[in-house]
């Protein structure tokens, strides 16, 4: 049974959004009972993975039967465990906030959306689980449409921002499809593992070089790497309410880790492909400050986080392409991290949308007497963005810090100085007029209209995962966070 | 044509792109003097040279898929959009959208 | 019985951290209660400053007691430690926390001041903090403490909630925050150079890395730690910050928060550098320079001041740098005479603000030129100003005195004796700007009627100056302050095993 939870976490959500609008179809309101009890079940399929190769080890699970090179492959190992983990984890969240203020008025197809959701999910935790690259452009393509058709659940600007980011990302998928065929071409694989071996064989030609480049702007694009980032701040900012949270937190995230996976597993020492992580790394540098930078020009909050992740986003990527452990390590964690408060805070954005109809900063006057325990959950996931201990973006930033001292990268030094600098001002703003400033003309009722418990459940508990992973810090970095570092590092 | 002002132009031109990338993989597959991957005669050795190879025909049907879906919700946002704005001119649509 | 005793005592440097924190949680549920509350402060500050002190005879016989660490990776840990210079700021900021309290009871009450129980909650918090970062036993411990400090007393600042109030704490904030990054990013280029290290008297990085990244590494430190200390051109956030009620001024802007910055001047040149380190890249006299031009600045702007809360900002700044300067000078008679000037500034400050508060509450004045006569209507709190004032200026037999002498005398044994003229200068500064409230205030008549304030909130600062001729007659008296500095001072300049009560 065990080595099959490789597939199930991917089967498991699939085929429940295969099923769930059929039942929909008989019995609304055991749709989302069967929802939930999917991604529950995808959860405790995902935590069993990663007991399991913490403790026993990495093992390859063969599609169908069919030996690798010329089957696909899924590679259980920490990494991707652990952000099947993440995936899962954060999917059960959203789903259980998301069944707050879900729109009921769908009630013509009911169990869309959730069947929209788990094959989101599905997606998602494909791309984590596989090891054959043509795999990963069809889960890649799954979880964007399923991205796609939840972003417009409500009108208005939605419709076009998606439009725009369905043209930008399909784009981004053809270019990756486009250099995967050129891998292809040149080493007649599409496994992850025999394409690094086979390449290194191939040398160095253009076409390596092209094939190589075309995979990493491609995922580059979908992870919002600056200056391809373009589609991520109106997307975001229009997202539904229901959605804007998982998507927000965790899709850049997998194209991240997807580019990790490709530039130091299958390509790991390759000449092309450390050219690809120094560019990365300079774009990375110029995404940590851009970002913050553009945030602070925001006056809409959503708007703010956005670009917020921007430069998040460019943090990941130095740890990445600093070369030494501790920023690897750093790069890795504040995946993890990032996800967590990030998601915190665009669940605590769009419930106070969804409850007050506030998306400025300046409408936010006075929401800490109104929604108070939300606010909290935001303060204490905007310390951690800002990179004050003991959150776990501190720990992150940290050994970010040590793995630029190391590598002697005193412009990434003062970039991330400069950036939390920044991120300190756009966050106590709105910390500021939430906890300091009485409700004004922008906010006339002061009472107390904390979200329901359903959406409160979720931030809460991700404001405390935030606070937690930051003391717990050290058993995750050395018995998992270390495991999960590429073998020759 | 990504940079036309109509937004179904913009869309033709995604579809184009995914197109060529499918008949990119079709190329590979080709060999000079090559059948069809259909083995016919069970007795006979087989020579992989005389068959096209099979592999990225496959992929491709999936790759089509992709694209046809992709392409079908394009489509249906570009209805919405149209009956919501009452336009797909791109200059237009922004100035609707600030209001 | 006894092994569950010792282990107990053992962990006296965390309970004291955690006892304002127990407080700060509890508090809210007495929000309807203020007596409950303001009890619950008193009981808290009172059980900290008993356990604070009860560690003393340990320490002055040379034992540190330490708490248990929190592990971390790559040989980090949080780790609390009680030793001769962590107690002196511990105590001091122990002891004043407890007159504080009282004196806000009476300050906040007599002015019905909203949002009280928010007031004592942060101010607890903020004392958690002050002890954290006095008992840290590494840097990263003195880091988190430091940034908890300063988010815990942002509250406080923008407390009035007025458009100047939050000005002044957005002020703060971008300061504050602004240097503690750069605090980090020397803290962990001390990490990456020698990791897991501890503070260690007479410093820890000797020989490890080029002069020049020492150089680099110190700068970096000391831009990040001068915007607590106020070190010029860092000071701007602290006169804008006396827009906060008058106990936070007192408490948090004379002693904790700029204390907090110049004890880490202190911690830093003395435990981690180390004065033979910052004497071979000529670091000791950039910063002492950088130190007596804040101090004279700093006098000459005090002159300038209408205001008198600001007047006292600006001698708060230069008396913040008496201290950086005998941490720079480095020798065992500057390093005594500024670690006990922690102390002493500390309590003639208190007195000032204090007394400066209790003219606000009975009168309403708030300019020097404002308080014609009030010596004789409120004779017990200009009188204590007086006393204040005059110990800061450094006149013998009060506790300002004994610190400037002793830096004095080091500035002439490290060789430099152009620093004892800064001392003398900015001396007869401090005069030319206190003396003035004093003479008008006592020889003019006076257009107002007032008396003393109610005793909740004159006992505190009579207490206070009470102190100040204390320690300037006897200034081992009570709670041993300058045989701590001498020792803290000793194991700083000869290494851990060169302390010793003279």
């Amino acid at each position: 049974m065990t080595p099959h939870l490789a597939v199930l976490v991917v089967v498991i959500p699939l085929a429940s959004s295969l099923v769930i609008p059929l039942v929909g179809i008989f019995s609304r309101r055991v749709v989302q009972t069967l929802a939930l009890l999917a991604h529950v079940v995808t959860l405790v399929l995902a935590l069993g993975m990663l007991g399991r190769v913490l403790t026993e080890g990495s093992w390859s699970y063969h599609l169908g039967g069919w030996m690798p090179p010329w089957g696909i492959e899924y590679v259980v190992d920490p990494l991707s465990a652990g952000m099947a983990v993440l995936i899962s984890g954060m999917a059960l969240l959203t789903m259980v906030y998301a069944a707050g203020c879900l729109d009921k008025g769908n009630s013509r197809h009911p169990g869309l959306s959730e069947a929209l959701f788990l094959l989101l999910t599905a997606g998602l935790l494909g791309i984590v689980m596989t090891g054959d690259m043509f795999n990963l452009y069809v889960f890649l393509e799954i979880s964007s449409i399923a991205a796609y058709a939840l972003l417009t659940s409500e009108e208005g600007p939605s419709l076009v921002a998606t439009f725009r980011y369905l043209l930008v990302g399909t784009i981004a998928a053809s270019l990756y499809l486009l250099g995967t065929g050129y891998l292809y071409a040149l080493t007649g694989t599409l496994n992850m593992a025999d394409l690094g071996v086979r390449l290194s064989e191939a040398g160095d030609s253009m076409a390596v070089v092209a094939g190589v480049s075309l995979v990493v702007i491609g995922l580059a694009v979908k992870a919002a790497v600056f200056p391809l980032h373009g589609w991520l701040p109106d997307t975001y900012t229009y997202a539904p309410v229901a959605v804007v949270g998982f998507i927000g937190a965790v899709m850049t995230k997998v194209s991240a880790y997807a580019l990790f996976r490709i530039l130091f597993f299958v390509l790991d020492a390759q000449a092309v492909s450390g050219a690809a992580v120094t560019w990365l790394g300079w774009l990375a540098v110029v995404a940590i400050v851009a970002g913050s930078w553009m945030a602070l020009a925001q006056t809409d909050v959503r708007r703010m986080l956005a670009y917020s992740s921007v430069g998040q986003m460019g943090f990941i990527l130095i740890g990445f392409s600093l070369g030494n452990v501790p920023a690897m390590v750093g790069g890795l964690f504040h995946i993890l991290n990032h996800a967590v408060m990030k998601g915190c805070l665009f669940l605590v954005a769009g419930g106070v949308r969804w409850r007050t109809g506030a998306t400025t900063v300046n409408a936010y006057a006075g929401m800490g007497r109104r929604l108070p325990l939300s606010m909290a959950a935001f303060l204490v996931a905007a310390l951690s963005m800002i990179g004050l201990p003991p959150t776990a973006g501190f720990f992150s930033k940290w050994y970010l810090l040590v793995g630029a001292v190391e590598a002697r990268a005193w412009v990434v030094i003062a970039a991330i100085i400069v950036s939390s600098a920044l991120s300190a001002i756009y966050f106590f703003r709105v910390i500021e007029k939430a906890f300091f400033h009485a409700p004004d003309e922008f906010n006339p009722a002061s009472e107390r209209t904390e979200l329901p418990s359903v959406m409160l459940g979720p931030v809460v508990i991700l404001a405390l995962v935030v606070l937690l992973l930051g003391i717990l810090n050290e058993p995750i970095v050395t018995h998992f966070v270390m495991h999960a570092l590429p073998p020759n590092v | 044509m990504l940079a036309s002002n109509h937004l179904l132009r913009k869309l033709m031109a995604m579809n184009i792109m995914q197109v060529g990338v499918i008949v990119f993989f079709i190329a590979l597959a080709a060999k000079s003097g090559a059948t069809a991957p259909v083995v016919v005669d069970v007795d006979q050795s087989i020579q992989a040279s005389g068959y096209v190879n099979p592999l990225p025909h496959a992929l491709m049907l999936t790759a089509i898929v992709v694209s046809v879906s992709t392409t079908g919700v394009a489509l249906a946002l570009l209805i919405r959009i149209q009956r919501r704005y009452g336009t797909l001119q791109e200059t237009t649509l922004l100035e609707r959208l600030k209001q | 019985m006894s092994s569950v005793m010792d282990q107990l005592l053992d962990q006296r440097p965390l309970i004291a951290v955690m006892i304002s924190l127990v407080a700060a949680i509890t508090m809210p549920l007495f929000s309807r209660h203020p007596n409950w509350r303001e009890g619950c402060t008193l009981l808290a500050a009172t059980l900290k400053l008993f356990v604070v002190a009860s560690m003393l005879s340990a320490v002055l016989a040379g034992e540190t007691p330490s708490s248990a660490s929190i592990l971390l990776p790559q040989g980090l840990s949080l780790h609390l430690r009680a030793d001769p210079l962590g107690l002196v700021f511990a105590l001091t900021a122990a002891t004043l926390w407890v007159m504080t309290s009282l004196y806000s009871i009476g300050y906040m009450r007599a002015k019905e001041a909203p949002r009280q129980t928010g007031y004592y909650v942060a101010f607890a918090l903020c004392l958690s903090a002050t002890t954290g970062l006095a008992f840290a036993g590494n840097l990263l411990t003195f880091f988190v403490f430091y940034e908890v400090l300063t988010l815990s007393t942002y509250p406080l600042v923008v407390h009035t909630r007025t458009a100047e109030a939050r000005s002044a704490g957005r002020r703060y904030l971008v300061y504050t925050i602004g240097g503690g990054q750069l605090l980090l990013a020397a803290i962990v280029w001390t990490q990456v150079v020698a990791p897991g290290a501890e503070f260690v008297p007479g410093g820890f990085l000797a020989g490890r890395t080029s002069d020049v990244a020492m150089a680099v590494g110190f700068a970096a430190f000391m831009l990040g730690l001068g915007v607590k200390t106020a070190l010029m051109p860092l000071h701007g956030w602290l006169p804008a910050a006396m827009a906060a009620p008058t106990p936070v001024s007192a408490l948090l802007h004379a002693v904790a928060v700029v204390k907090a910055g110049a004890f880490g001047v202190v911690r830093v040149t003395g435990f981690v550098f180390g004065v033979d380190v910052l004497r071979a890249i000529n670091a000791d006299v950039v910063l002492a320079v950088a130190a007596s031009v804040t101090i004279v600045v700093a006098s000459i702007r005090a002159l300038g001041e209408r205001n008198l809360k600001r007047r006292l900002a600006y001698s708060t700044i230069g008396q913040l740098s008496y201290i950086v300067l005998g941490s720079a000078l480095g020798t065992v008679a500057a390093l005594t005479g500024a670690i006990f000037h922690i102390a002493a500034h500390a309590f003639m400050k208190i007195t000032l603000f204090f007394c400066a508060g209790a003219i606000h509450v009975q009168v309403q004045r708030d300019n020097v030129d404002e308080l014609d006569g009030l010596g004789k209507q409120m004779p017990v709190t200009l009188g204590a100003f007086m006393i204040g004032a005059c110990g800061l200026a450094g006149i013998p037999l009060l506790a300002g005195f004994v610190g400037k002498w002793q830096i004095g005398v080091g500035a002439v044994e490290a060789g430099y004796p152009v620093f004892v003229v800064v001392l003398v200068v900015s001396g007869l500064f401090n005069i030319a700007y206190f003396f003035p409230i004093i003479s008008d205030a006592f020889l003019k008549s006076s257009p107002v009627v007032g008396t003393d304030a109610r005793p909740v909130i004159t006992a505190p600062f009579v207490f206070s100056a009470g102190i100040a001729i204390m320690l300037g007659l006897f200034p081992d008296a009570g709670f041993h302050f300058y045989s701590l500095a001498r020792l803290a001072a000793s194991t700083i300049v000869m290494g851990p095993n060169g302390g010793g009560l003279p």
